[in-house]
Protein backbone atom coordinates (compact mmCIF):
# COMPACT_ATOMS: atom_id res chain seq x y z
CA UNK A 1 0.00 0.00 0.00
CA UNK A 2 1.30 3.42 -0.93
CA UNK A 3 1.50 5.63 2.11
CA UNK A 4 1.01 9.37 1.65
CA UNK A 5 2.56 11.91 1.83
CA UNK A 6 5.64 10.94 -0.16
CA UNK A 7 8.93 12.55 0.80
CA UNK A 8 11.08 13.70 -2.13
CA UNK A 9 12.86 16.59 -0.46
CA UNK A 10 15.94 14.70 0.72
CA UNK A 11 18.26 17.58 -0.21
CA UNK A 12 16.70 19.64 2.52
CA UNK A 13 16.89 16.89 5.12
CA UNK A 14 16.72 13.12 5.23
CA UNK A 15 14.68 10.94 7.54
CA UNK A 16 16.79 9.19 10.16
CA UNK A 17 17.69 5.60 9.53
CA UNK A 18 16.15 3.51 12.34
CA UNK A 19 19.55 1.89 12.86
CA UNK A 20 20.94 5.34 13.69
CA UNK A 21 18.26 6.01 16.26
CA UNK A 22 18.94 2.65 17.83
CA UNK A 23 22.62 3.48 18.22
CA UNK A 24 21.81 6.87 19.78
CA UNK A 25 19.17 5.87 22.30
CA UNK A 26 21.41 4.66 25.18
CA UNK A 27 23.28 7.96 25.17
CA UNK A 28 20.19 9.89 26.20
CA UNK A 29 19.02 7.82 29.13
CA UNK A 30 21.82 5.58 30.44
CA UNK A 31 25.17 6.78 29.19
CA UNK A 32 24.48 10.47 29.48
CA UNK A 33 27.91 11.56 30.71
CA UNK A 34 29.85 14.56 29.51
CA UNK A 35 32.64 13.39 27.22
CA UNK A 36 34.94 15.86 28.93
CA UNK A 37 34.40 14.36 32.41
CA UNK A 38 37.62 12.47 32.86
CA UNK A 39 37.02 11.29 36.41
CA UNK A 40 34.13 8.85 36.33
CA UNK A 41 32.66 6.03 34.29
CA UNK A 42 29.89 8.20 32.83
CA UNK A 43 32.46 10.49 31.26
CA UNK A 44 34.63 7.57 30.14
CA UNK A 45 31.71 5.93 28.36
CA UNK A 46 30.77 9.13 26.60
CA UNK A 47 34.34 9.79 25.53
CA UNK A 48 34.67 6.26 24.25
CA UNK A 49 31.48 6.66 22.22
CA UNK A 50 32.70 9.93 20.74
CA UNK A 51 36.07 8.42 19.85
CA UNK A 52 34.37 5.54 18.10
CA UNK A 53 32.08 7.90 16.18
CA UNK A 54 35.06 10.02 15.21
CA UNK A 55 36.62 6.93 13.65
CA UNK A 56 33.41 6.08 11.79
CA UNK A 57 33.17 9.61 10.39
CA UNK A 58 36.87 9.75 9.48
CA UNK A 59 36.69 6.41 7.72
CA UNK A 60 33.90 7.52 5.39
CA UNK A 61 36.02 10.40 4.09
CA UNK A 62 39.43 8.74 4.27
CA UNK A 63 40.66 11.02 7.06
CA UNK A 64 42.47 10.54 10.34
CA UNK A 65 40.09 10.67 13.32
CA UNK A 66 42.15 13.50 14.80
CA UNK A 67 41.19 15.61 11.80
CA UNK A 68 37.46 15.58 12.66
CA UNK A 69 36.02 18.53 14.57
CA UNK A 70 32.42 17.99 15.62
CA UNK A 71 30.10 20.95 15.06
CA UNK A 72 26.40 21.68 15.20
CA UNK A 73 26.02 21.25 11.45
CA UNK A 74 27.19 22.44 8.06
CA UNK A 75 26.31 26.10 8.60
CA UNK A 76 28.60 26.19 11.59
CA UNK A 77 31.21 24.23 9.66
CA UNK A 78 31.07 26.73 6.80
CA UNK A 79 31.41 29.64 9.21
CA UNK A 80 34.22 28.06 11.21
CA UNK A 81 36.10 26.87 8.13
CA UNK A 82 36.00 30.15 6.23
CA UNK A 83 36.15 32.68 9.07
CA UNK A 84 38.67 30.49 10.88
CA UNK A 85 41.05 30.52 7.90
CA UNK A 86 40.49 34.23 7.30
CA UNK A 87 41.61 35.00 10.87
CA UNK A 88 44.36 32.39 11.12
CA UNK A 89 45.99 33.32 7.81
CA UNK A 90 45.44 37.07 7.97
CA UNK A 91 49.17 37.73 7.68
CA UNK A 92 49.35 35.81 4.43
CA UNK A 93 46.47 37.56 2.73
CA UNK A 94 42.81 38.49 2.72
CA UNK A 95 41.49 37.18 -0.58
CA UNK A 96 38.96 34.37 -0.92
CA UNK A 97 37.63 32.81 -4.12
CA UNK A 98 34.17 31.27 -4.16
CA UNK A 99 31.29 30.82 -6.62
CA UNK A 100 27.87 32.43 -7.04
CA UNK A 101 26.04 29.11 -6.65
CA UNK A 102 27.38 28.35 -3.18
CA UNK A 103 25.05 27.87 -0.24
CA UNK A 104 24.04 30.99 1.68
CA UNK A 105 26.08 29.80 4.65
CA UNK A 106 29.18 30.29 2.49
CA UNK A 107 28.04 33.38 0.56
CA UNK A 108 26.85 35.27 3.62
CA UNK A 109 29.99 34.31 5.52
CA UNK A 110 32.06 35.74 2.66
CA UNK A 111 29.96 38.91 2.62
CA UNK A 112 30.54 39.23 6.34
CA UNK A 113 34.29 38.97 5.81
CA UNK A 114 34.15 41.64 3.12
CA UNK A 115 32.89 44.02 5.78
CA UNK A 116 35.91 43.09 7.89
CA UNK A 117 38.39 43.95 5.16
CA UNK A 118 38.32 40.68 3.24
CA UNK A 119 38.29 40.60 -0.56
CA UNK A 120 36.15 38.01 -2.26
CA UNK A 121 35.92 36.89 -5.88
CA UNK A 122 32.59 35.29 -6.76
CA UNK A 123 33.11 33.07 -9.81
CA UNK A 124 30.25 32.85 -12.27
CA UNK A 125 29.20 29.39 -13.36
CA UNK A 126 28.56 28.05 -16.85
CA UNK A 127 24.99 27.20 -17.93
CA UNK A 128 25.54 23.64 -16.69
CA UNK A 129 26.35 24.91 -13.20
CA UNK A 130 30.08 24.14 -13.32
CA UNK A 131 32.81 26.68 -12.69
CA UNK A 132 35.45 27.34 -15.33
CA UNK A 133 38.79 26.07 -14.03
CA UNK A 134 40.74 28.61 -16.09
CA UNK A 135 38.74 31.42 -14.54
CA UNK A 136 39.42 29.97 -11.12
CA UNK A 137 43.17 29.88 -11.72
CA UNK A 138 43.15 33.37 -13.21
CA UNK A 139 41.40 34.71 -10.11
CA UNK A 140 44.22 33.63 -7.80
CA UNK A 141 46.31 36.54 -6.47
CA UNK A 142 49.35 36.69 -4.20
CA UNK A 143 46.97 37.53 -1.36
CA UNK A 144 44.61 34.59 -1.98
CA UNK A 145 44.36 32.44 1.13
CA UNK A 146 41.34 30.28 0.40
CA UNK A 147 39.32 28.72 -2.39
CA UNK A 148 35.83 27.78 -1.22
CA UNK A 149 33.92 25.67 -3.73
CA UNK A 150 31.06 23.37 -2.78
CA UNK A 151 31.37 19.72 -3.68
CA UNK A 152 27.79 19.24 -4.85
CA UNK A 153 25.04 21.78 -5.25
CA UNK A 154 21.97 21.57 -3.05
CA UNK A 155 19.51 22.82 -5.68
CA UNK A 156 20.63 21.17 -8.89
CA UNK A 157 22.93 18.41 -7.64
CA UNK A 158 25.86 19.29 -9.90
CA UNK A 159 29.17 17.86 -8.71
CA UNK A 160 32.19 20.15 -9.06
CA UNK A 161 35.53 18.80 -10.35
CA UNK A 162 37.01 18.90 -6.86
CA UNK A 163 40.21 17.04 -7.75
CA UNK A 164 41.07 19.49 -10.52
CA UNK A 165 40.21 22.40 -8.26
CA UNK A 166 42.46 21.05 -5.54
CA UNK A 167 45.32 20.61 -8.04
CA UNK A 168 45.03 24.31 -8.89
CA UNK A 169 44.89 25.27 -5.23
CA UNK A 170 47.99 23.17 -4.47
CA UNK A 171 49.90 24.61 -7.41
CA UNK A 172 49.43 28.11 -6.01
CA UNK A 173 49.76 27.25 -2.34
CA UNK A 174 46.17 28.19 -1.56
CA UNK A 175 43.99 26.26 0.89
CA UNK A 176 40.86 24.51 -0.39
CA UNK A 177 37.69 24.54 1.65
CA UNK A 178 34.65 22.65 0.43
CA UNK A 179 31.08 22.60 1.64
CA UNK A 180 30.41 18.91 1.07
CA UNK A 181 27.02 18.80 2.76
CA UNK A 182 25.26 17.19 -0.20
CA UNK A 183 28.16 14.97 -1.25
CA UNK A 184 29.40 13.14 1.84
CA UNK A 185 27.59 9.84 2.24
CA UNK A 186 26.16 10.01 -1.28
CA UNK A 187 29.26 9.82 -3.49
CA UNK A 188 32.82 8.71 -2.73
CA UNK A 189 34.75 11.41 -0.88
CA UNK A 190 38.41 10.91 0.02
CA UNK A 191 40.12 13.94 1.51
CA UNK A 192 43.57 12.67 0.52
CA UNK A 193 42.89 11.49 -3.01
CA UNK A 194 40.67 14.50 -3.61
CA UNK A 195 43.11 16.91 -1.99
CA UNK A 196 40.83 18.64 0.52
CA UNK A 197 42.21 20.90 3.28
CA UNK A 198 39.00 21.78 5.10
CA UNK A 199 35.54 20.33 4.59
CA UNK A 200 32.16 20.92 6.21
CA UNK A 201 29.35 18.38 6.28
CA UNK A 202 26.37 17.41 8.37
CA UNK A 203 24.59 14.33 9.69
CA UNK A 204 21.00 15.14 8.79
CA UNK A 205 21.58 14.96 5.04
CA UNK A 206 22.76 11.36 5.35
CA UNK A 207 20.09 9.76 7.51
CA UNK A 208 21.59 10.96 10.77
CA UNK A 209 20.17 13.40 13.34
CA UNK A 210 19.83 17.18 12.98
CA UNK A 211 22.05 19.47 15.01
CA UNK A 212 25.35 17.68 14.51
CA UNK A 213 27.98 17.96 11.82
CA UNK A 214 31.70 17.82 11.31
CA UNK A 215 34.51 19.94 9.99
CA UNK A 216 37.47 18.12 8.53
CA UNK A 217 40.69 20.05 9.16
CA UNK A 218 43.86 18.63 7.59
CA UNK A 219 46.73 17.89 9.97
CA UNK A 220 49.50 16.95 7.54
CA UNK A 221 50.74 18.32 4.20
CA UNK A 222 49.90 21.02 5.04
CA UNK A 223 48.96 21.30 8.68
CA UNK A 224 45.91 23.54 8.66
CA UNK A 225 44.58 25.54 11.56
CA UNK A 226 41.42 27.54 11.94
CA UNK A 227 40.80 30.19 14.57
CA UNK A 228 37.99 29.16 16.90
CA UNK A 229 34.79 31.13 16.44
CA UNK A 230 33.37 30.11 19.79
CA UNK A 231 35.33 30.64 22.96
CA UNK A 232 35.08 28.35 25.94
CA UNK A 233 36.40 25.08 27.27
CA UNK A 234 38.77 24.39 24.41
CA UNK A 235 37.06 21.26 23.14
CA UNK A 236 37.87 19.72 19.78
CA UNK A 237 41.55 20.62 19.86
CA UNK A 238 40.67 24.16 20.77
CA UNK A 239 38.87 24.79 17.50
CA UNK A 240 35.31 24.36 18.72
CA UNK A 241 34.40 24.83 22.35
CA UNK A 242 31.17 23.51 23.75
CA UNK A 243 30.07 20.29 25.44
CA UNK A 244 29.94 17.57 22.85
CA UNK A 245 26.52 16.46 21.65
CA UNK A 246 27.24 12.83 22.46
CA UNK A 247 24.01 11.17 21.23
CA UNK A 248 24.14 13.29 18.07
CA UNK A 249 27.78 12.44 17.46
CA UNK A 250 27.07 8.74 18.00
CA UNK A 251 24.24 9.06 15.48
CA UNK A 252 26.46 10.80 12.97
CA UNK A 253 29.05 8.08 13.35
CA UNK A 254 26.49 5.36 12.75
CA UNK A 255 25.04 7.27 9.78
CA UNK A 256 28.52 7.50 8.24
CA UNK A 257 29.13 3.81 8.78
CA UNK A 258 25.83 2.94 7.10
CA UNK A 259 26.52 5.25 4.17
CA UNK A 260 29.87 3.64 3.65
CA UNK A 261 28.36 0.18 3.79
CA UNK A 262 25.29 0.92 1.65
CA UNK A 263 26.56 3.59 -0.75
CA UNK A 264 27.09 1.40 -3.76
CA UNK A 265 23.78 -0.42 -3.49
CA UNK A 266 21.87 2.76 -2.58
CA UNK A 267 23.34 4.69 -5.48
CA UNK A 268 22.46 1.99 -7.95
CA UNK A 269 18.87 1.70 -6.79
CA UNK A 270 18.21 5.41 -6.25
CA UNK A 271 19.77 6.60 -9.50
CA UNK A 272 17.64 4.10 -11.39
CA UNK A 273 14.51 5.60 -9.83
CA UNK A 274 15.77 9.14 -10.45
CA UNK A 275 16.34 8.32 -14.11
CA UNK A 276 12.90 6.78 -14.39
CA UNK A 277 11.30 9.88 -12.83
CA UNK A 278 13.29 12.23 -15.02
CA UNK A 279 12.64 10.33 -18.24
CA UNK A 280 8.91 10.21 -17.56
CA UNK A 281 8.64 13.90 -16.69
CA UNK A 282 10.72 14.95 -19.68
CA UNK A 283 8.01 13.47 -21.87
CA UNK A 284 5.99 16.57 -21.04
CA UNK A 285 6.38 19.35 -23.58
CA UNK A 286 8.72 22.23 -22.73
CA UNK A 287 10.38 20.58 -19.76
CA UNK A 288 14.03 21.38 -19.10
CA UNK A 289 16.58 19.80 -16.79
CA UNK A 290 18.58 22.39 -14.88
CA UNK A 291 22.32 21.90 -14.49
CA UNK A 292 24.73 19.29 -15.75
CA UNK A 293 23.33 15.77 -16.10
CA UNK A 294 26.83 14.40 -16.58
CA UNK A 295 28.38 15.64 -13.33
CA UNK A 296 25.51 15.18 -10.96
CA UNK A 297 24.52 13.51 -7.71
CA UNK A 298 22.75 10.20 -8.30
CA UNK A 299 19.58 11.11 -6.39
CA UNK A 300 18.81 14.62 -7.61
CA UNK A 301 17.07 16.21 -10.54
CA UNK A 302 15.83 19.75 -11.01
CA UNK A 303 13.32 20.34 -13.79
CA UNK A 304 11.59 23.47 -15.08
CA UNK A 305 8.15 23.14 -16.62
CA UNK A 306 7.82 26.18 -18.80
CA UNK A 307 4.74 28.40 -18.53
CA UNK A 308 3.60 27.05 -15.19
CA UNK A 309 4.67 28.64 -11.95
CA UNK A 310 6.46 26.49 -9.39
CA UNK A 311 4.45 27.23 -6.31
CA UNK A 312 1.19 26.99 -8.20
CA UNK A 313 2.42 23.63 -9.40
CA UNK A 314 3.39 22.44 -5.91
CA UNK A 315 -0.04 23.35 -4.64
CA UNK A 316 -1.55 20.79 -6.98
CA UNK A 317 -0.03 17.91 -5.06
CA UNK A 318 1.85 19.16 -2.01
CA UNK A 319 -0.57 17.52 0.38
CA UNK A 320 0.71 14.22 -0.98
CA UNK A 321 4.22 14.87 -2.31
CA UNK A 322 6.90 16.86 -0.50
CA UNK A 323 9.07 18.76 -2.97
CA UNK A 324 10.69 22.13 -3.21
CA UNK A 325 10.66 24.78 -5.92
CA UNK A 326 13.01 27.53 -7.04
CA UNK A 327 9.97 29.72 -7.40
CA UNK A 328 10.04 33.04 -5.61
CA UNK A 329 6.60 32.42 -4.25
CA UNK A 330 7.94 29.77 -1.92
CA UNK A 331 10.16 32.36 -0.27
CA UNK A 332 9.35 35.63 1.41
CA UNK A 333 11.84 37.52 -0.75
CA UNK A 334 9.84 37.13 -3.99
CA UNK A 335 13.13 36.50 -5.79
CA UNK A 336 13.47 33.22 -7.66
CA UNK A 337 16.36 30.88 -6.92
CA UNK A 338 19.72 32.64 -7.24
CA UNK A 339 21.32 29.33 -8.17
CA UNK A 340 19.07 28.86 -11.18
CA UNK A 341 19.54 32.49 -12.17
CA UNK A 342 23.32 32.00 -11.96
CA UNK A 343 22.97 29.28 -14.62
CA UNK A 344 21.59 31.99 -16.87
CA UNK A 345 17.99 30.81 -16.65
CA UNK A 346 15.42 33.48 -17.31
CA UNK A 347 13.27 34.36 -14.33
CA UNK A 348 10.35 32.61 -16.00
CA UNK A 349 12.14 29.26 -16.06
CA UNK A 350 13.57 29.79 -12.59
CA UNK A 351 10.02 30.37 -11.32
CA UNK A 352 8.89 27.14 -13.00
CA UNK A 353 11.32 24.72 -11.39
CA UNK A 354 10.89 21.75 -9.10
CA UNK A 355 13.69 20.09 -7.17
CA UNK A 356 13.50 16.35 -6.60
CA UNK A 357 15.70 14.77 -3.96
CA UNK A 358 15.26 11.01 -3.75
CA UNK A 359 16.61 9.00 -0.86
CA UNK A 360 17.32 5.67 0.77
CA UNK A 361 13.65 5.15 1.56
CA UNK A 362 12.18 6.18 -1.80
CA UNK A 363 10.25 3.42 -3.57
CA UNK A 364 9.32 2.70 -7.18
CA UNK A 365 5.67 2.96 -6.27
CA UNK A 366 6.24 6.50 -4.95
CA UNK A 367 7.96 7.47 -8.18
CA UNK A 368 5.06 6.16 -10.27
CA UNK A 369 2.58 8.13 -8.18
CA UNK A 370 4.71 11.27 -8.44
CA UNK A 371 5.07 11.09 -12.20
CA UNK A 372 1.33 10.78 -12.60
CA UNK A 373 0.44 13.55 -10.15
CA UNK A 374 2.95 16.03 -11.55
CA UNK A 375 2.16 15.33 -15.19
CA UNK A 376 -1.54 15.84 -14.56
CA UNK A 377 -1.00 19.06 -12.66
CA UNK A 378 1.36 20.50 -15.27
CA UNK A 379 -1.18 19.79 -18.00
CA UNK A 380 -4.06 21.22 -15.96
CA UNK A 381 -2.19 24.41 -15.09
CA UNK A 382 -1.03 24.94 -18.65
CA UNK A 383 -4.66 24.83 -19.71
CA UNK A 384 -5.18 27.88 -17.53
CA UNK A 385 -1.86 29.60 -18.29
CA UNK A 386 -2.05 32.62 -20.61
CA UNK A 387 1.64 32.12 -21.40
CA UNK A 388 1.03 28.57 -22.55
CA UNK A 389 -1.82 29.78 -24.77
CA UNK A 390 0.41 32.43 -26.32
CA UNK A 391 3.22 29.92 -26.77
CA UNK A 392 0.83 27.55 -28.52
CA UNK A 393 -0.36 30.37 -30.77
CA UNK A 394 3.24 31.03 -31.73
CA UNK A 395 3.44 34.41 -30.00
CA UNK A 396 6.94 35.37 -28.91
CA UNK A 397 6.59 36.16 -25.23
CA UNK A 398 9.60 38.45 -25.41
CA UNK A 399 7.75 40.64 -27.91
CA UNK A 400 5.17 41.59 -25.28
CA UNK A 401 5.66 44.65 -23.15
CA UNK A 402 5.04 43.26 -19.71
CA UNK A 403 4.07 45.65 -16.96
CA UNK A 404 6.81 44.43 -14.65
CA UNK A 405 5.98 44.95 -11.04
CA UNK B 1 1.84 28.27 4.99
CA UNK B 2 -1.72 27.11 5.41
CA UNK B 3 -4.25 28.42 2.91
CA UNK B 4 -7.94 28.94 3.45
CA UNK B 5 -10.43 26.39 2.20
CA UNK B 6 -11.96 28.95 -0.16
CA UNK B 7 -8.58 29.62 -1.72
CA UNK B 8 -7.83 25.95 -2.17
CA UNK B 9 -11.26 25.36 -3.66
CA UNK B 10 -10.75 28.14 -6.23
CA UNK B 11 -7.34 26.69 -7.06
CA UNK B 12 -8.62 23.15 -7.43
CA UNK B 13 -11.89 24.02 -9.13
CA UNK B 14 -11.26 27.34 -10.82
CA UNK B 15 -14.30 29.11 -12.21
CA UNK B 16 -14.41 30.57 -15.70
CA UNK B 17 -11.08 29.48 -17.11
CA UNK B 18 -10.95 30.35 -20.78
CA UNK B 19 -10.65 32.86 -23.54
CA UNK B 20 -13.03 35.39 -25.04
CA UNK B 21 -12.53 36.80 -28.52
CA UNK B 22 -10.35 39.80 -27.86
CA UNK B 23 -11.10 41.34 -31.26
CA UNK B 24 -14.78 41.57 -30.30
CA UNK B 25 -15.72 45.16 -29.47
CA UNK B 26 -17.78 44.07 -26.49
CA UNK B 27 -14.79 42.27 -24.93
CA UNK B 28 -12.28 43.99 -22.68
CA UNK B 29 -8.95 42.28 -21.99
CA UNK B 30 -6.59 43.02 -19.14
CA UNK B 31 -3.15 41.40 -19.19
CA UNK B 32 -1.12 42.27 -16.11
CA UNK B 33 2.01 41.03 -14.38
CA UNK B 34 5.12 39.66 -16.00
CA UNK B 35 6.66 36.21 -16.45
CA UNK B 36 9.83 37.38 -14.65
CA UNK B 37 7.77 38.23 -11.60
CA UNK B 38 6.21 34.80 -11.50
CA UNK B 39 2.67 35.89 -12.23
CA UNK B 40 0.70 36.92 -15.29
CA UNK B 41 -3.07 37.36 -15.19
CA UNK B 42 -5.30 37.72 -18.16
CA UNK B 43 -8.82 38.76 -17.30
CA UNK B 44 -11.51 39.27 -19.93
CA UNK B 45 -14.97 40.73 -19.63
CA UNK B 46 -17.86 40.71 -22.06
CA UNK B 47 -20.07 43.77 -21.70
CA UNK B 48 -23.64 44.25 -22.87
CA UNK B 49 -23.44 47.59 -24.65
CA UNK B 50 -27.01 48.58 -23.97
CA UNK B 51 -27.02 47.95 -20.22
CA UNK B 52 -23.34 48.26 -19.34
CA UNK B 53 -23.61 44.94 -17.51
CA UNK B 54 -20.76 42.41 -17.55
CA UNK B 55 -22.37 39.28 -18.96
CA UNK B 56 -19.35 37.03 -19.01
CA UNK B 57 -15.84 36.93 -17.58
CA UNK B 58 -12.95 34.56 -18.26
CA UNK B 59 -9.42 34.26 -16.99
CA UNK B 60 -6.13 32.55 -17.55
CA UNK B 61 -3.37 32.92 -15.00
CA UNK B 62 0.26 31.90 -14.73
CA UNK B 63 1.16 32.06 -11.09
CA UNK B 64 0.95 30.66 -7.63
CA UNK B 65 -2.19 29.24 -6.06
CA UNK B 66 -3.18 32.61 -4.62
CA UNK B 67 -2.92 34.29 -8.01
CA UNK B 68 -5.03 31.59 -9.64
CA UNK B 69 -7.63 31.75 -6.86
CA UNK B 70 -7.78 35.57 -6.97
CA UNK B 71 -8.42 35.56 -10.72
CA UNK B 72 -11.05 32.86 -10.44
CA UNK B 73 -12.78 34.86 -7.72
CA UNK B 74 -12.56 38.04 -9.82
CA UNK B 75 -14.44 36.43 -12.69
CA UNK B 76 -17.15 35.27 -10.29
CA UNK B 77 -17.54 38.72 -8.82
CA UNK B 78 -17.58 40.51 -12.16
CA UNK B 79 -20.34 38.54 -13.79
CA UNK B 80 -23.62 40.41 -13.45
CA UNK B 81 -22.01 43.62 -12.22
CA UNK B 82 -22.14 46.84 -14.17
CA UNK B 83 -18.83 48.22 -15.37
CA UNK B 84 -19.12 51.03 -12.84
CA UNK B 85 -19.70 48.58 -10.01
CA UNK B 86 -16.76 46.51 -11.17
CA UNK B 87 -14.53 49.53 -10.72
CA UNK B 88 -15.24 49.53 -7.01
CA UNK B 89 -13.72 46.06 -6.46
CA UNK B 90 -10.72 46.61 -4.22
CA UNK B 91 -7.69 44.42 -3.67
CA UNK B 92 -8.54 44.14 0.02
CA UNK B 93 -11.79 42.41 -0.96
CA UNK B 94 -9.68 39.53 -2.29
CA UNK B 95 -7.46 39.51 0.78
CA UNK B 96 -10.50 39.20 3.03
CA UNK B 97 -12.46 36.71 0.98
CA UNK B 98 -9.52 34.34 0.41
CA UNK B 99 -7.74 35.11 3.66
CA UNK B 100 -4.50 35.81 1.79
CA UNK B 101 -1.33 35.82 3.90
CA UNK B 102 0.79 39.02 3.80
CA UNK B 103 3.29 37.68 1.24
CA UNK B 104 0.40 37.10 -1.15
CA UNK B 105 -1.11 40.60 -1.01
CA UNK B 106 0.48 41.32 -4.39
CA UNK B 107 -1.80 38.68 -5.94
CA UNK B 108 -4.83 40.69 -4.83
CA UNK B 109 -3.33 43.88 -6.20
CA UNK B 110 -2.70 42.14 -9.48
CA UNK B 111 -6.33 40.99 -9.61
CA UNK B 112 -7.56 44.55 -9.02
CA UNK B 113 -5.18 45.79 -11.71
CA UNK B 114 -6.46 43.14 -14.11
CA UNK B 115 -10.07 44.27 -13.61
CA UNK B 116 -9.14 47.89 -14.25
CA UNK B 117 -7.06 47.01 -17.28
CA UNK B 118 -9.92 44.98 -18.75
CA UNK B 119 -12.38 47.82 -18.20
CA UNK B 120 -10.05 50.36 -19.78
CA UNK B 121 -9.48 48.11 -22.77
CA UNK B 122 -13.24 47.87 -23.21
CA UNK B 123 -13.64 51.65 -22.85
CA UNK B 124 -10.92 52.49 -25.35
CA UNK B 125 -12.30 50.01 -27.86
CA UNK B 126 -15.66 51.73 -27.59
CA UNK B 127 -14.37 55.22 -28.07
CA UNK B 128 -14.28 56.20 -24.42
CA UNK B 129 -11.34 57.63 -22.60
CA UNK B 130 -9.23 55.33 -20.45
CA UNK B 131 -9.63 55.99 -16.76
CA UNK B 132 -6.45 57.06 -15.04
CA UNK B 133 -5.85 55.08 -11.89
CA UNK B 134 -3.45 55.75 -9.11
CA UNK B 135 -0.16 53.95 -9.44
CA UNK B 136 -0.77 50.42 -8.24
CA UNK B 137 0.92 49.17 -5.10
CA UNK B 138 2.91 46.47 -6.81
CA UNK B 139 4.82 48.69 -9.20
Amino acid sequence: MLKLPIYLDNNSTTPMDPRVLEAMTPYFLEDYGNAASRNHPFGWKAEEAVDYAREQVAKLIGADPKEIIFTSGATEGDNLGIKGVFEMYAQKGNHIITATTEHKAVLDTCKHLEKLGGEVTYLQVRPDGMIDLKELEAAIRPTTILISIMWANNEIGTVMPIREISAIAKKHGVLLFTDATQAVGKIPVDVNKDGIDIMAFTAHKMYGPKGVGALYVRRKNPRVKVTAQMDGGGHERGMRSGTLNVPGIVGMGKACELCMQDMEADTKRISKMRDKLETALMLLEEAYINGSTEHRLPHVTNISFKHVEGEGLLMGFNKNIALSSGSACTSASLEPSYVLKALGLGDDLAHSSLRFGLGRFTTDEQIDYTVKAISETVIKLREMSPLWEMYKEGIDLNSIEWAAH
Amino acid sequence: MAYSEKLIDHYQNPKNVGTLDKSDKSVGTGLVGAPECGDVMRLQIQVDDATGIITDAKFKTFGCGSAIASSSLATEWLKGKSVDEALTVDNMDFVEELNLPPVKIHCSVLAEDAIKAAINDYRVKNGKEAIKFEESLVH
